[in-house]
């Protein structure tokens, strides 16, 4: 589903990512650890076409297609969806006009007629009460006053609506209590199929006892130092990075 | 040579003509009004409320006045309703009530400035330019004062409440560059209640200047609405002079949307003269092209206990030129005043220009005031959050935009007003069909 291969990206002429090759596919949960600097949201927002990032040099494809060359908005109608790390506010946008416009989006972008209103309070019902959203909530502005549990849930709640093929998970546990964070991942369980696949991006084993990755990658200073299986995501539980940073040396 | 001269020749020319088209009441104010502007002429951009127009350039070309009272055509397909809200609705042309019932009750009198003058003279004298001579009157009130022949009253007698929203469509016509003065004096009783909206709308795309003065006068206790929103084409300018004075305890909702059109300056004076008078005025400007919007606004704390809430926005882009002045000054005495300004603008374009001047002068101890201004572009953060959502940059910055307005509409208590005008505003950013009930005006450009 996911093909990177030996990518290099910068941000304000800074190189982060050193050589990157990633391979992910579908119905396959992939870990990504690693220290803070290492890398991880660099990746994460050069896969969704953040323009603050500049890919210097690789290739990316995803089903096929040269991932690289989309605009963002089309990588999303495309079916990869990123939870935000500091998901942001925008007041005034309330969540129904935002979803709505996300949702016609994608359904243009594939050639359906725009959803009908019935349709869409359906659909947003539904969803909603999978991350345990009241009602009010989709009629607030986007974030807008949202908790930090709230904008959590709320980014997976839009992933629920948004039905992605790739969701990659940019520090979601951060910030969350225990009870959110069983929340937000049993959630994000519910929403997976086996086409589906998420690169989680993560410091901490909760998250991943709830997600069970079938690869964890450790990154050290913009390169995967270490590929392996849930064990690994254990030992760094137990040891740190530091024991990795020898194998690099 | 200043271009207030060939007004005052075609006055000094014309004022026979103009007298016959008019009523003798209103033509009474016309001697003092031409030795004004004799006097002090027209004010250039060194004056510290026009350094953001210049009036001079506004009235140099060479506009024509319907002195013969000539009836122009107009079409009822401008009907510009409400849903969900019953209204009374007048057409004006230029400065003639050309479609609509007058209302002339005790009551309650909706009609043409020289009926009023001529049903209730002690009430037109009483009211009509009664500040001019106190030195208050500017440079455009005294031309508008010189030339006027016609325009609208809306009068409610104490106690009475008009439930119905007072909807004037104002049409710019003619066939040949033209200059209207129209006037409208508003007056509330004790304890009387209006809603009006004035949309001005073009009727034609040959140059129209509208100079148009607006006095208001609310007395104690009453209650009024009154909402303008221009949506012109580029030919059209408008400029407006307001005085409002308000007695104690009276409530002014006021609220000036401009969408589109040429030149548009505002000069808003409010005046809140009785004690717990409360004003709340509000703006939203969206320009672009060459489009120049000007709201200048002063607000007098004359008495103690008074609110005022001002928040004006502004978006810009293209060569759009906006300039917002506001002044609360607060007097002597005006203790316990609640003010507080707010001026917000974006700059969608790198040659859109915005001029903020929020100004407070405090002559009071016991005082809450705040004043602030900002100007700004859209949050990128924001737009790639939506552009990761799948909404294209172009759609993004579209929501941005009516979120950004939004502010403003909802202040508007009147739900189906409220509603109508957000509308009205989504249409503006997606440039389409902007009213297709009343078929205006430049989305159809």
């Amino acid at each position: 589903m996911l093909e990177i291969q030996n990518l290099h990206a910068s941000v304000e002429g800074k190189e982060i990512l050193k050589g990157i090759n990633l391979h992910i596919n579908p119905g396959e949960v992939h870990a990504l650890m690693g220290p803070n600097g290492s890398g991880k949201s660099t990746l994460s927002n050069v896969l969704v076409g953040n323009p603050l990032y500049t890919v210097t040099q690789g290739t990316i494809t995803f089903k096929g297609k040269d991932l690289l060359a989309m605009p963002a908005e089309r990588r999303s109608h495309e079916g990869i969806f990123m939870s935000f790390q500091q998901p942001v506010e925008i007041p005034g946008v309330s969540m129904n006009s935002f979803l709505r416009a996300a949702v016609n989006a994608k359904r243009k972008y594939m050639g359906q007629p725009p959803i009908s209103g019935a349709e869409f309070l359906k659909l947003i019902k539904e969803k909603r009460q999978l991350v345990g959203l009241d009602d009010s909530f989709t009629r607030r502005g986007v974030n807008e006053g949202f908790s930090g549990g709230e904008r959590k849930r709320n980014e997976i709640f839009q992933m629920a609506v948004l039905e992605p093929v790739l969701t990659i998970l940019d520090e979601t546990d951060s910030g969350l209590d225990v009870d959110a964070l069983r929340i937000v991942a049993e959630g994000f369980n519910k929403l997976r199929t086996p086409q589906s696949s998420a690169i989680c991006i993560t410091h901490y084993q909760r998250m991943l006892d709830y997600l069970r990755p079938d690869v964890v990658h450790v990154m050290l200073n913009g390169c995967i130092v270490k590929t392996g299986g849930p064990e690994l995501a254990n030992r760094i539980e137990e040891e740190g990075f530091d024991w990795l940073k020898n194998v690099e040396n | 040579m200043s271009s207030i001269n060939q007004y005052i020749d075609l006055y000094l020319q014309h004022a026979d003509l103009l007298n016959q088209g008019s009523h003798p009441l209103i033509n009474a104010h016309r001697a003092a009004a031409l030795s004004g502007l004799q006097t002090h002429g027209l004010p250039s951009r060194k004056d510290e409320r026009y350094k953001y127009t210049d009036i001079d350039k506004a009235l140099a070309p060479d506009y024509g006045l319907n002195l013969q009272r000539l009836s122009i055509p107009f079409s009822t397909r401008y009907q510009c309703r409400v849903p969900g809200m019953r209204s009374r609705l007048y057409h004006v042309v230029d400065d003639t009530l050309a479609g609509g019932d007058i209302l002339d009750t005790p009551q309650i009198f909706v009609g043409p400035l020289t009926l009023f003058a001529e049903r209730y003279p002690e009430k037109f004298k009483k009211y009509y330019d009664s500040e001019s001579e106190s030195g208050k009157s500017n440079a455009l009130a005294r031309l508008n004062t010189m030339l006027v022949q016609n325009g609208i009253v809306v009068f409610v007698a104490k106690g009475y409440k008009e439930s119905d929203l007072l909807q004037f469509i104002n049409l710019s016509a003619g066939g040949v560059p033209m200059l209207t003065n129209r006037r409208q004096l508003i007056i509330l009783e004790s304890g009387a209640e209006a809603t009006i909206l004035a949309c001005n709308h073009s009727g034609s795309q040959i140059d129209h200047l509208t100079n148009e003065v607006v006095e208001v006068w609310q007395e104690e206790g009453s209650k009024l609405q009154y909402y303008t929103i221009d949506d012109t084409v580029a030919s059209d300018s408008i400029l407006n002079t307001t005085h409002i004075v308000q007695s104690a305890g009276s409530r002014l909702e006021y609220a000036s949307i401009t969408l589109s059109g040429g030149l548009a300056r505002r000069e808003v004076d409010i005046y809140l003269r009785g004690a717990d008078a409360s004003v709340q005025a509000s703006g939203f400007v969206v320009g672009d092209g060459e489009q120049h919007v000007d709201n200048n606004l002063l607000v007098v704390h004359d008495a103690p206990a008074c609110q005022s809430d001002v928040l004006y926005k502004y978006i810009l882009d293209g060569q759009a030129v906006g300039a917002f002045a506001g002044k609360v000054y607060v007097s002597p005495g005006a203790e316990q005043t609640d003010s507080q300004e707010t001026n917000a603008n974006m700059c969608m374009s790198p040659e859109a220009r915005m001029y903020t001047q929020p100004m407070l002068e405090i002559y009071a101890d016991d005082v809450k005031c705040n004043h602030g201004s900002t100007v700004g572009q859209f949050n990128d953060n924001a737009l790639f959050y939506m552009n990761q959502r799948g909404i294209s940059p172009e759609d993004g910055r579209k929501l941005l935009q009516q979120a950004f307005a939004w502010d403003v509409i909802e202040r508007i208590p009147l739900l189906p007003l409220r509603q109508r005008l957000m509308r009205m505003v989504e249409s503006r950013f997606r440039l389409a069909d902007s009213c297709n009930d009343c078929g205006i005006c430049i989305s159809k450009v």
